[in-house]
């Protein structure tokens, strides 16, 4: 593959980058120099704590209070940015270097008009007047796909998705006609979908105005879709930098073949059982509505379906995975399954017998063979109990266990889970990814039946996902229990699922085995999940042929 | 962990002197404090007054040493009742919600909604000027703030997955309140507790001033402080006595709920 603008002068260019926390109590990042060309794109990759995130705000200027850089130089334009005080960085800051932001939820101001937000560069750093500068935001949100632009310059943010204010966010800074676009982990809160509409924005905008894109992500996917090139960052340091398709396919260094090997892959799928199964749970006509906005005091809008009418099974023993974009509902039919949500109408039978209409004694029974795993590691486990205490709880309701076999019981879990001897550990004690363990843990201890998953690891780095996805796969081989995954993210879908259910709007548009619903999706819904996912090491395979273990294809 | 620590031990050295204090009192002090001597009134500090006397002659030290079980025992008394109260309807209202919730957030916006001074001087109209009036009055002042903010923190923390993921646990309702709910509201409500034990010696202090508190002559910070206002320009002791009692017990309350917070904090255990 060769690059525009090779030989050309580089945009920016760090050297020795050098940021120390606190004066030199510790070093977080060492040493860092890379280029950015003109109208390149290219990702830095690194897990949390990389100091990716870090290097990119020093470019800006922007570290944190306590943070601050303490050698090398950051040459933009001919000139080093490090020696510039805040008034000199502000013409820099938009028409020179833009930056997107991680949170779109937070990075608008949430009392300011879309359009206020939007004018506020260009009337700071161009002469323009009033009406131009509306008819260029205008045009600018009409290249950003909003409908209806006329209405967005005097809507609020919270009128607006994640994906759609992030596309906004990526308009207000393309406005400026940066140089050099940052774009931090921009696409982490978004959806597969958003995430893959807000990317092709950014880099056709990026092509059309000559920007250079500098990508900070932890996910290779994206950087083997849209990157030229790409460094990677371990604790700091700069670990190898490449052009992209061979960095992923054959990396040097083994830090980036671990981060290369935690790419979710297809494996052998299971043999289906000789006999069919009586289902463990059956879902049938279920519905599922939240009540409509007050209208008045005592009036409601109508209903909100969220579930609607919908069927599903799931046998002993099978890894069910239930994916759909961020409002499809299947977090809802997770929790209503559960009966943590109320349901309105049908049927949940386990094992034969109605859950919705369960009485106490029936539910309790209910509860005692189900678990659920949380998406966010950080809020589902008691701040105030250690983990040993958070694991041992729901053997309290396994009377026959006394608390010599409890103790033992708890040990083998933890055990099990790869966290042996962390037991008298607080919660904010571990990193997400043991928290998650804790969770699973918890989950686990009493050997349950059926176990939801709800996004058990979008809120994990990648190779934490691939240990955690690896971990929840070889105990489910091992204690044997159905699982209902909940997940946005097709590829971690395609290395654990047995079977895939996909649902938009509320309603199941496609099942079937999983092969089948990744190699002939029949659905135009499921078609567009699958595009959207990042598949790096399939496309790259097509490019350069190597007789490599079948990966996403 | 060094800052908390001189916040503990400034905190803790000044609550300390105040308890001591106060229990010496209970049993003996330098004079009666109620023993007149109008010989020897208006005296400045001595050495057989060191606090000196007031207008009646009767020795400062001994009526400040009283004054501080009487009110540090209101103080605890009112606290001790603002925090039940506050905990047990705060609680209620925020787990089972609904019309229950309703009807208590509007009987305790009702309450928030006089000037707790006031709402604590009808009181003791009714129950009378006494030592349990003021702490009943006082009480009720003061609950309805501890049920909201109990109210608040018991809404937010019923939301969190580990409360779900008790009941998924099959605990019962109550239980996850007790286990889960429960212990997390504690900072909060310690915090809110200490600085409440000030505003309660301060409004026990403002009763007295109006005539409302503990009866004369037994002593109070409060009433002594009352007591002294004609003699501010002659016989500066006398106000400065209580005043600085108060100033004292305030600070060294504040100083102990601060490091209490991290106490009670786990995340802050081992940082």
């Amino acid at each position: 593959m060769t690059h525009p603008n090779s030989s050309a002068a580089p945009v920016l260019s760090v050297r020795h980058l050098k940021i120390d926390l606190h004066g030199g109590a510790q070093t977080l990042v060492h040493d860092l120099s890379f280029d950015v060309r003109p109208g390149e794109f290219l990702a830095v990759v690194g897990e949390s704590g990389s100091g990716k995130t870090m290097a990119a705000r020093a470019i800006l200027q922007l570290l944190p209070p306590g943070i601050a850089q303490s050698g090398g130089q950051i040459v933009f334009d001919g000139e080093d940015l490090s020696t510039r005080d805040v008034k000199a960085m502000r013409p820099i800051r938009g028409p020179g270097i833009g930056m997107v932001f991680q949170e779109p939820m937070v990075s608008l101001n949430p009392v300011h008009r879309i359009g206020e937000q939007m004018a506020e560069g260009l009337r700071m750093h161009t002469k323009l007047s009033a009406a131009e500068i509306r008819a260029r935001c205008l045009d600018m949100l009409r290249r950003v796909q909003i409908a209806d632009p006329e209405r967005c310059l005097h809507a609020y943010p919270h009128e607006f998705s994640g994906g759609m204010r992030q596309r906004i966010m990526l308009a207000s800074v393309m406005l400026l006609k940066p140089h050099l676009l940052i774009a931090d982990e921009p696409t982490t809160a978004l959806d597969t979908l958003s995430q893959r509409e807000v990317l092709d924005l950014m880099v056709g905008l990026a092509k059309d105005q000559g920007t250079a894109v500098l990508l900070i992500t932890h996910n290779l996917g994206l950087v083997g879709r849209y990157a030229q090139r790409a460094i990677v960052l371990e604790k700091g340091k700069l670990v190898e930098t490449g052009d992209v398709p061979a960095i992923l396919v054959d990396p040097k260094q083994p830090y980036t073949r671990k981060l290369v090997d935690a790419l979710p892959r297809r494996q052998a799928a299971k043999p289906a059982p000789a006999a069919p199964q009586q289902p463990l749970v059956q879902v049938r006509g279920l519905c599922v509505s939240y009540p409509g906005a007050r209208a008045g005091f005592f009036k409601r809008h109508a209903p909100v379906q969220v579930i609607d009418q919908l069927d599903l099974d799931i046998h002993p023993g099978e890894m069910v995975a239930l994916v759909g974009g961020s409002g499809s509902g299947k977090t809802t039919l997770g929790r209503a399954i559960l009966r943590l949500a109320p349901s309105h109408a049908g049927q949940i039978l386990f094992r034969g017998d109605d859950v919705r209409r369960a009485d106490r004694a029936a539910l309790h029974r209910f509860r005692l063979a189900c678990q659920l795993v949380f998406q966010d590691p950080f809020s589902s486990l008691d701040p105030r109990m250690r983990v040993q205490e958070i694991v041992a709880e729901p053997l309290r309701h396994l009377p026959a266990l006394d608390a010599a076999a409890r103790g033992k019981r708890v040990h083998e879990t933890l055990d099990e889970v790869g966290l042996d001897g962390l037991g008298a550990r607080y919660p904010h004690e571990l990193s997400g990814g043991q928290r998650q363990r804790v969770a699973i843990a918890r989950a686990l201890v009493r050997r349950p039946a059926f176990v939801v998953a709800d996004e058990p690891v979008s809120a994990l780095d990648m190779t934490i996902q691939a240990q955690v996805l690896r971990l929840f796969q070889s105990l489910q081989a091992h204690h044997g229990f159905a699982c209902l995954f909940i997940s946005h993210d097709l590829a971690a879908v395609e290395q654990i699922a047995d079977r895939v259910v996909v649902m938009e709007r509320g309603r199941i548009v496609e099942q079937g085995p999983r092969d089948a619903v990744f190699d002939q999706p029949s659905h135009a819904y499921t078609q567009a999940l699958l595009a959207a996912t990042p598949r790096p090491l399939a496309s790259l395979a097509e490019s350069v042929p190597r007789p490599s273990e079948k990966v996403f294809a | 962990m060094k800052k908390l620590k001189t916040h503990t031990l400034v905190g803790g050295v000044l609550i300390g002197v105040l308890l001591v204090l106060a229990l010496v009192a209970a049993l003996w002090t330098p004079y009666n404090p109620l023993g007149i001597d109008l010989r020897g009134k208006l005296q400045p500090p001595s050495a057989a007054h060191w606090l000196g006397t007031d207008e009646f002659g009767r020795d400062v030290a001994s009526r400040a040493m009283r004054a501080a079980s009487t009110s540090c025992l209101i103080a605890l008394l009112t606290v001790a009742l603002a925090t039940a109260v506050g905990l047990v309807v705060g609680v209620l209202a925020g787990f089972v919600r609904g019309w229950t919730d309703r009807v208590l957030m509007a009987f305790n916006d009702t309450l928030l909604a006089f000037p707790g001074l006031l709402l604590a001087l009808g009181v003791m109209v009714i129950v009378g000027a006494n030592q349990w009036g003021i702490v009943l009055a006082l009480s009720m002042a003061y609950a309805p703030s501890v049920v909201r903010v109990v109210r608040g923190t018991v809404l937010s923390l019923r939301e969190r997955e580990y409360v779900e993921a008790s009941r998924m646990i099959g605990n019962g309702e109550i239980y996850t309140m007790w286990r889960h709910i429960l212990p997390n509201c504690v900072a909060p409500v310690a915090v809110l507790a200490t600085s409440m034990f000030g505003w309660v010696l301060l409004s026990e202090s403002a009763l007295s001033f109006l005539g409302l508190g503990v009866p004369p002559p037994a002593p109070t910070w409060g009433n002594m402080l009352s007591s002294a206002r004609p003699y501010m320009a002659s016989a500066v002791w006398l106000c400065l006595v209580p005043g600085l009692c108060i100033a004292l017990t305030l600070l060294g309350i504040n100083l102990l709920g601060e490091s209490l917070r991290d106490r009670l904090d786990p995340r802050t255990e081992k940082s």
